[in-house]
């Protein structure tokens, strides 16, 4: 596990080799993560895994959070392993909405882009295509990217923070009545 | 015990006679209407269909029914069915996913008539605590359904009373299918536009183009 100065050094390597790529670090819970904007996102990845004292050569998870007042609101979550050191970094990269502010009127929404890693790790394959399936992240590059869990014919997005909860509403006309 | 026997073993020997005869009869014999009959027997051998959904399955179904303690076989419903073809209710026993609807209604429609279904807890008869986007609002927005047990799980005793509650509409109707019972006429779906509809050009070839090959 890096720590808080390990991480700080190898966001300077990275700034090195891609510049621009690090937007911000972090450090929680003893995990190390990286901010990234998404257009380094494969060239730090590759970074990461193949220079010399870090290769964090394994996938153990990709996942998406939708951060909703927050600017850019998306971000995908790469957590990277290296299994001899048995070290762990997270990757974020950060995605703005492109549909932001935008009326809906009916017509297709602008979805948020970003490079396909199944080239990399053949294990994103199914975890972006569940990314796309709840939060309407395209990964550009993917070789099949389907709804995964949902019905085919699923409308929305339905793990982003506005979708609605949904269901029918319950009124407690007990509670009304006697307390209202 | 014995005394019963020996009189019935007069009667199919044709001893008894007069006043004995008349009255073994009045003790022994009811006179119903046939469908009356019909429903009496259906309501007390119904062969529920081996099926479950989520957590009521697990605890309801053989906790509150099958169980030595409540033991649905006192009713005559304990001889579960591997078959939709063979089963005369479903049990819905949990929460209905919008990916589980359409299965669940391939189910039913597969069931032979007459027939039957009890929405067994919260979740399968109004969603329940799932109010989100994966799960169905209540099974009766895409099957009709003739009990809905209410609780989380429901207790034994509901189990049992919904089910008792079922066989008391199946011996009050008479032999009613679903449709006709919900005033659901008009309502079926068919493949290629209708019951009297002719085959498709292209069926047709291929059964023609099949029977040839069988021939051959």
């Amino acid at each position: 596990m890096p720590d808080a100065p390990g991480l700080e050094l190898i966001r300077g390597e990275i700034e090195d080799a891609q510049p621009g790529a690090v937007l911000d670090t972090g450090f929680e819970h003893g995990r190390a993560s990286l901010a990234i904007a998404p257009e380094h996102l494969l060239a730090v990845l590759t970074w990461l895994g193949e220079s010399a004292g870090h290769e964090y050569r394994f996938l153990s998870s990709l996942h998406a959070a939708d951060y909703l007042p927050a600017e850019p609101r998306f971000a995908v979550h790469y957590e990277l392993l290296n299994r001899d050191r048995v070290e762990r970094i997270r990757v974020k990269a950060l995605l703005a909405d492109p549909a932001a502010g935008a009326q809906s009127d009916g017509s297709e929404q602008a979805l948020p882009e970003i490079d396909s890693c199944v080239e990399m790790f053949p294990t994103a394959n199914f975890q972006e295509r569940e990314v796309f399936d709840f939060f309407g992240i395209v990964f550009k590059g993917h070789p099949d990217l389907t709804r995964i869990l949902l019905p085919e014919d699923y409308v929305g997005w339905p793990q982003r923070r506005d979708f609605p909860v949904g269901g029918e509403p319950v009124t407690f006309t007990y509670n009304e009545k006697n307390y209202g | 015990m014995r005394q019963r026997q020996l009189s019935a073993r007069d009667m199919l020997r044709g001893d008894l006679e007069g006043e004995e005869l008349e009255r073994y009869v009045e003790e022994k014999v009811v006179l119903t209407r046939l469908d009356e009959m019909l429903n009496w027997s259906r309501a007390n051998s119904l062969f529920p269909l081996s099926f479950g959904l989520a957590c009521c399955a697990i605890e309801g179904i053989p906790m509150s029914a099958v169980t030595a303690r409540y033991d649905i076989a006192r009713f005559g419903a304990e001889a579960g069915r591997a078959s939709p073809r063979q089963a005369d209710f479903i049990v819905l026993s949990g929460r209905v996913s919008i990916k589980m609807a359409p299965i669940v209604r391939r189910l039913y429609d597969q069931m032979l008539e007459p027939k039957w279904a009890i929405s067994m807890g919260a979740c399968s008869s109004s969603g329940g605590m799932f109010s989100n986007y994966a799960v169905v609002q209540g099974a009766d927005k895409f099957m009709p359904i003739d009990v809905h047990i209410p609780g989380c799980p429901p207790r034994p005793e509901a189990v049992l009373y919904g089910f008792t509650k079922l066989q008391e509409k199946i011996m009050g109707n008479a032999d009613q299918g679903w449709r006709a019972r919900y005033n659901a006429e008009g309502t079926e779906e068919w493949a290629r536009g209708g019951p009297r509809s002719e085959p498709s050009a292209e069926s047709a070839e291929a059964y023609l183009a099949a029977r040839e090959l069988l021939r051959a």
